[in-house]
């Protein structure tokens, strides 16, 4: 089994009697360790399945499950505990809380989950010099770079030891040096055993990911896994799902 | 979420905006403080009055004054008998549930000179020894009168420690104490040795005071010459029932008899006759709980000896108790009152910059719940920071009616100075944390039922 699942996962939003059908039938599974990208102009429906994979939202239609769990029935309470135990965020614009010192903005999750002062400090540091940040523990976020923001934003997302962490255009609002770094970070977390999934409607910075989908009007439009086709001289070459399913047995499953 | 978290982060919160916070908090404030404020004023309201009840004699004390014959009684006017001492013979053998019987004879002219100084008691009163009891006096100085002052109608007197000040100098002009025992003063003309003197009767107040401008005098060295009088006296007022006390003037009762006869005019010859009515009878019961039984027993003995004319009335002093229940159940509803509307718009006030607060922080609250805050994290942070405002406000408040009171004691001198009570601060701090909650439940439920997907979106 998957650690992410979905099955016809369909979104509607209503406005005002008009349907808009952001999503229109997702299959989609996401396998534990593996780096995937998903990409789409703006209007895709991308972002919306990023929401529902994050369990931000829950779908209208269609079936999902993390890690095991059916979520597409979950109760807010229940969607919160998925989202505090089993998921990290990224977010665009870091989404620090600016009157907290950075480490306890490292400690928020874990604040939700009832870990004791000296744990979360802990922890904290733990991950903070995972980013390299442990020696601005004390800094405000307002003290920090861009870069130093993002960095402080993804030892949150690590520090409850998530199974599966979400990053929605991280490096949108950073110049493209900082940004480099930043995604080479994500790199080394991805080789460290990660499980990521990306969120960008840069075809560059997708073009790094071993896996990619493209969204487009609310479907898997195209979907290429670099990994097929891997000790070949153009590992950059896309293959279409089709070829996927051509090829047959995974290596992901294997 | 745990509470030291949610304190913590409510701090930095409500920290964030010190300005918006303090504009926020001033309802709570103004509110804690009146309340507070109100609450020491009655509390040194109702100690005062219980001073002064006290000064006055108790609460067992019952006057039996003299009251108007009853219009169907109109005809026996000529036959009403008014208090005499058969009264107060017939009540000491016949009321057994009385405690005291104290007969008063008050002299009409009252003035008291010694030397060139000259001074007018509150009272010029003669009694028998019973009157110590009955009016809770306390011979400090000197002696009270003997069975021999009574029966030979000796010229002598005790006096309250108000005469000696006007006629000998007081202890704080002087610097020190005279104690006249053994002088002879005259008495509506008429020579008195004084052969005892009262205890001095004051306020706690006004002692607090004269200990006060004591410890200044010493302080600044000495300076033992005579004090000024400042102002208009002061509290020596009528209605001070302490400057009472101490200038009142006790002779024996056989003494007023004889040296100060009073006379009633013959309506139809003009002539005049000997009047044989005491001014007042004062009555104490045994115990409060057998009060109206007493009273029985005195109204039941007074119907013989008044042969049923109703010449006289009882006067307690509840109707004075249920006055000062009064004065204070009015005091304490306008106070509450006001301290009550500034709470309500302090609480309004809590709400609106609440909604305002989480309005501005939806991204943070969605944040937040991305990182896994449930509904109820929220809500409870909220709540939790409401709380936080009004009770900083509080101990503001509390620290300000301290202030109020201080003012309202200078303001007004009166001669009950406000006391806080532990009580009212312990109200208060419930107060405010009740409005707290209240004000932040609804921006609170406002928060913790934002999508967290679209709180992210802001």
């Amino acid at each position: 089994m998957a650690l992410v699942e979905l099955r016809g996962v369909t979104k509607i939003y209503d406005l005002g009697g008009e349907k808009i059908h952001a999503l229109a039938g997702v299959d989609l599974d996401i396998e534990s360790g593996e780096f995937t990208s998903i990409v789409g102009p703006s209007g895709s429906g991308k972002s919306t399945l990023m929401h529902i994979l994050g369990c931000l939202d829950t779908p209208t239609g269609g079936a999902m499950s993390i890690d095991g769990i059916r979520v597409e029935k979950a109760r807010p309470k229940e969607l919160a505990r998925i989202r505090n135990r089993k998921i990290g965020f990224v977010f665009q614009f870091f989404n620090l809380l600016p009157r907290l010192t950075v480490q306890q903005n490292v400690e928020l999750p874990l604040i939700y989950m009832g870990y004791s002062a000296a744990r979360r400090r802990e922890r904290a540091m733990e991950v903070l010099g995972l980013v390299e940040m442990d020696n601005r523990s004390r800094h405000r976020p307002s003290q920090l770079s861009g870069g130093q923001q993002q960095r402080v934003a993804i030892a949150r997302a690590l520090v409850n030891e998530p199974r599966i962490i979400f990053a929605d255009e991280p490096t949108g609002n950073l110049d493209s040096n900082t940004g480099e770094k930043i995604l080479q970070l994500f790199h080394e977390l991805h080789a460290g055993g990660r499980t990521l999934v990306l969120v960008t409607h840069d075809p560059d910075i997708a073009g790094l990911t071993p896996r990619r989908i493209e969204i487009r009007d609310g479907r898997i439009a195209d979907e290429v896994d670099t990994r097929l086709v891997r000790g070949t001289e153009q590992s950059r070459f896309a293959l279409t799902r089709d070829d996927r399913d051509a090829v047959g047995d995974s290596p992901r499953e294997a | 979420m745990n509470l030291i978290s949610a304190i913590d982060f409510s701090v930095r919160n409500v920290l964030a905006h010190p300005f918006r916070t303090i504009l926020t908090m001033l309802g709570i404030i103004l509110g804690v403080s009146s309340l507070v404020a109100m609450t020491a004023m009655v509390k040194g309201m109702e100690k005062g009055m219980k001073e002064s009840m006290i000064a006055m004699g108790g609460l067992d004390k019952v006057l039996i004054s003299e009251d108007g014959v009853p219009s169907e009684m109109d005809h026996l006017a000529d036959l009403a008998p008014g208090r005499t001492f058969r009264d107060v013979y017939a009540l000491r053998k016949n009321a057994p549930l009385l405690k005291v019987v104290s007969p008063e004879l008050r002299a009409d002219d009252r003035n008291i000179t010694y030397g060139h100084k000259r001074t007018w008691p509150s009272e010029l009163v003669g009694v028998w020894p019973a009157v110590l009891e009955m009016n809770l006096f306390e011979v400090e100085h000197g002696r009270f009168f003997c069975d021999m002052d009574e029966e030979l109608a000796l010229s002598v007197c005790v006096i309250g420690t108000g005469i000696r000040d006007e006629l000998f100098g007081s202890p704080e002009k002087l610097g020190f104490e005279i104690i006249p025992i053994g002088k002879w003063i005259n008495i509506n003309g008429q020579p008195f040795r004084i052969v005892g003197m009262f205890r001095h009767y004051e306020s706690e107040r006004d002692r607090k005071i004269r200990e006060l401008e004591a410890k200044r005098r010493r302080e600044q060295g000495q300076q033992s010459g005579p004090a000024r009088q400042k102002g208009w006296g002061g509290s020596k007022t009528w209605g001070n029932p302490f400057w009472r006390k101490n200038n009142t003037v006790y002779i024996p009762m056989r003494t007023m008899w004889l040296k100060f006869p009073r006379y009633l005019e013959d309506s139809e010859t003009g002539t005049l006759i000997p009047d044989t009515r005491l001014t007042d009878i004062d009555i104490k019961v045994r115990s409060m709980e057998t009060m109206d039984k007493a009273l029985q027993q005195a109204r039941n003995v007074l119907g013989i000896t008044h042969h049923g004319i109703l010449d006289y009335e009882f006067r307690t002093q509840e109707s004075g108790i249920e006055d000062i229940n009064k004065r204070i159940r009015n005091a304490r509803l306008s106070g509450g009152i006001i301290s009550g509307l500034s709470l309500l718009i302090g609480g309004i006030g809590i709400m609106n910059i609440m909604f305002a607060s989480i309005q501005e922080r939806i991204r943070e609250i969605g944040t937040c719940k991305a990182l896994g805050a449930s509904g109820s994290a929220v809500f409870f942070q909220v709540v939790t920071e409401s709380i936080v405002v009004c009770i900083l406000g509080a101990l503001v408040g509390m620290g300000a009616s301290l202030g109020v009171v201080e003012l309202l004691e200078w303001l007004s001198p009166t001669q009950n100075s406000p006391v806080i009570t532990p009580a009212a601060l312990m109200t208060a701090s419930a107060c405010s944390i009740i409005i707290g909650m209240l004000a932040g439940i609804f921006p609170a439920l406002k928060a913790a039922r934002m999508s967290p997907m679209e709180a992210l979106k802001y």
